[in-house]
């Protein structure tokens, strides 16, 4: 038994692993083809970072981690939820609104902020959910064209809600009182910033993610619904409830993902809040496997580029777009690897079973138990 | 297998996409090397970083106007400089740290181009109090910050006075990119030229997105509409303050046999070579002076500090007469500059 399970083990690490492999020799050819330095790059990118580096990346990781989970909640479901983009900006401006106007003090606030951000990102999930209920709009489609509302929604809605502060060209909402903002820590010792108070709360939303999939009734049943949405009909699962909590619980974590920067830097929704992390949140749940642990090493993996390619341009003359494509590449390369592996996995069980029967036929053994 | 098959293509398109991105940018890189031609000063010590906002060298307008005045830096003061420039949407951490690095690299003045650095050059500047900062279009406060800022409504007002003395139809337009108070700036200043010389002029006016959406300033395909638009309603000249989008107001003046202002720089000379001949003058917005008066002060050992307002008075501002087609009004239009250098006119700024 032990054996099996680290044979399994094995394969699970072998993917992610031949994946980054792949990677690396993809971008190291893109370099060589645009007449870069492949070990100055490299070597960049694979240096150990600051103290304040680090912070970033724990930072940056925290936020790609939210929305690893958002994806990922939706991906046990099968179902595709690409609108985390959208989602976590429309719920990040309200949260922006409702803790900036604090109409209730200092951490009564901040919970309502939180809460209102969680609602608004699952009502707006919701609308595709009840979409692809209702009328069978594939949430795919549905999701991207609310991305592209919630861009609209939300520009229009900044200017009303926005203060003047005059001299500044940046519109932002009113800022978070200080008593409601989440304070951060000092994690490495010399940094001049700070890891974002809200660093625990990822930890929390992973582990009740965690707990709610694999123990849960309620897990099972969107489990069961992700493999096979017949065999859930015939078990008596009811999968348009099914569809739609699991896309309203997907957009309600989206709705967290850009509160770590709102309480621990921004403390206001502005032009210049960070934009696209929906997006990574895909490749970062495929990365992961929809694991919980999975998910935080791709966040840190991409944080970790993220923060590294930075300097590339001031040090090694080098745009740091060629980040953009390793990222790409590896989630390229993870799909492939974790098929190549499963492949691979799928033949080796085989066999062994053919190698159990052949020796229960030479020896006449009537035992049933095959797979060991 | 299906879904993996659909995430499979999405990434695949991404991965095309920012290879030609970054295939676009070497080619960028080469032309500008050569500008730096003619004979320059030897080298000294000083090394100046400067971060641009997205787009960076080769956008036709606001950063490439920076970078020239940081080449000629380079070139007749003999400084040795460094770029970087920033991805859309990044992190505010992304933009302290570009800064930092520039700082840590030894490179000292650092100066933020554009005012989505507000914040990180507020940090970075306190945290490095031995470092200069510069940042254009914005005032953020600080004893090591210099900020170089313009009088766009100077520069708006007289290529609202030049619209006004050429229009036909007594009734001209305004495409703003995004309605940002800077952006508002351009619009006030032109209404007030128009108005000077005509009280009863017709200005439309228009922006083409609110923040925080920003493609309004590279958008060509919704710069052009709107101005269709205008021309639609009897507009015969439209001014863009508009970045790149304005290239999409300058086909639909062609397509409308109307005029159109351009902006930032010399328009008539960096837009395409087929619209040209509709650019009746640009509204030119010199950063390449601010960023170059602001290197000289540092090259005098003295770097400057505080808000340095760019007008008329400097030249940090004024209207282009390339084309020709100003030249029979350019003493009016000088006559007012005078007026505002003087004081005896006062040119509204929101």
């Amino acid at each position: 038994m032990t054996d099996q399970r680290l044979k399994r083990l094995g394969l699970a690490l072998a993917a992610p692993a031949l994946a980054l492999v792949a990677a690396f020799l993809i971008t190291s050819l893109v370099l060589v083809v645009a007449g870069d330095s492949v070990g100055g790059v490299w070597g960049q990118i694979l240096s150990i970072p600051e103290a304040r580096g680090l912070t970033n990346i724990v930072n940056s990781a925290t936020v790609y981690y939210l929305s690893g989970v958002a994806v990922a909640i939706g991906f046990r479901m099968n179902l595709f939820n690409i609108g985390v983009d959208g989602q976590y900006r429309v719920a990040s401006f309200a949260a922006a609104v409702v803790a900036g106007e604090a109409w209730l003090p200092g951490w009564l606030n901040t919970a309502a902020a939180i809460l209102a951000a969680m609602l608004v990102g699952a009502a707006w999930a919701g609308i595709a959910g009840l979409l692809r209920v209702t009328r069978g709009v594939s949430e795919v489609i549905s999701t991207i064209m609310l991305n592209a509302i919630a861009t609209a929604l939300v520009a229009f809605l900044l200017r009303k809600a926005a203060v003047d502060d005059p001299g500044s060209n940046i519109t932002a909402t009113k800022e978070i009182p200080e008593g409601s903002r989440i304070p951060g820590f000092t994690l490495f010792p010399g940094a001049p910033n700070q890891v974002y108070g809200f660093v625990f709360i990822a930890i929390v939303v992973g582990v009740v993610y965690w707990l709610v999939i694999n123990k849960t009734r309620f897990g099972f049943d969107l489990r069961a619904t992700g493999l096979s949405e017949t065999a859930a009909v015939a078990s008596g699962i009811d999968v348009k409830k099914m569809i739609l909590v699991s896309m309203l619980l997907s957009g309600a974590a989206a709705g967290l993902v850009g509160l770590p920067i709102l309480f621990g830097e921004a403390f206001a929704y502005g032009s210049t809040f960070q934009s696209g992390l929906g997006f990574a949140g895909i490749a970062i749940a495929l990365l992961g496997r929809n694991h919980p642990v999975g998910i935080a090493l791709g966040a840190l993996l991409f944080a970790f580029l993220d923060e590294q390619s930075n300097p590339l341009q001031i040090v090694q003359d080098v745009s740091p777009d060629i980040v953009k494509i390793t990222q790409g590449v590896i989630v390229l390369t993870v799909v492939i690897a974790y098929e190549v592996v499963r492949r691979y996995g799928v033949r080796l069980e085989q066999r062994q079973v053919a190698a159990a029967l052949d020796a229960e036929r030479r020896t006449g053994s009537t035992s049933k138990e095959v797979t060991g | 297998m299906r879904r993996l098959t659909k995430v499979t293509a999405v990434a695949g398109v991404a991965v095309l996409v920012l290879a030609g991105a970054g295939c676009a940018k070497k080619s960028t890189d080469s032309e500008d090397s050569s500008a730096s031609g003619k004979d320059c000063v030897a080298k000294v010590d000083t090394k100046v970083g400067m971060a641009f906002d997205v787009g960076g060298r080769g956008d036709q307008s606001f950063n490439d106007s920076a970078a020239k005045g940081l080449d000629k830096a380079e070139c007749e003061l003999g400084f040795e400089v460094q770029t970087a420039e920033a991805q859309d949407g990044e992190a505010e951490s992304a933009r302290e740290g570009r800064l930092q690095q520039l700082v840590d690299a030894g490179y000292n003045p650092v100066i933020a181009v554009g005012f989505a650095y507000s914040s990180a050059v507020g940090k970075i500047a306190k945290e490095n109090p031995d470092v200069n900062f510069a940042i254009v279009d914005d005032a953020v406060e600080g004893d090591n910050i210099a900020n170089l800022l313009f009088a766009e409504e100077q520069g708006s007002f007289l290529v609202g006075a030049a619209a006004a003395l050429k229009t036909e139809s007594d009734n001209i337009g305004f495409v703003g990119g995004v309605e940002t108070p800077l952006i508002k700036k351009f619009e006030v200043g032109y209404e007030a030229g128009a108005k000077a010389v005509n009280p009863d002029i017709k200005i439309q006016s228009r922006y083409l997105t609110q923040p925080p959406d920003f493609s309004g300033f590279g958008d060509p395909a919704k710069g052009k509409t709107a101005a269709e638009g205008m021309f639609d309603k009897g507009a015969d000249i439209v001014y863009h303050a508009a970045g790149g989008s304005g290239a999409g107001v300058f086909e639909a003046a062609k397509d409308a046999d109307a005029k159109a202002i351009g902006v930032d720089s010399d328009q008539a000379l960096t837009a395409d070579p087929s619209v040209r001949d509709v650019i009746l003058t640009s509204m030119l917005k010199n950063i390449d002076v601010a960023v170059f008066s602001y290197l000289q002060g540092v090259a005098d050992g003295k770097a400057p500090t505080g808000p340095t307002v760019y007008d008329l008075k400097v030249d940090g501002v004024g209207y282009s007469k390339t084309g020709g087609q100003v030249d029979d009004i350019a003493s009016k239009l000088d006559e007012y500059k005078k007026q505002i250098v003087d004081g005896s006119i006062t040119v509204p700024s929101e």
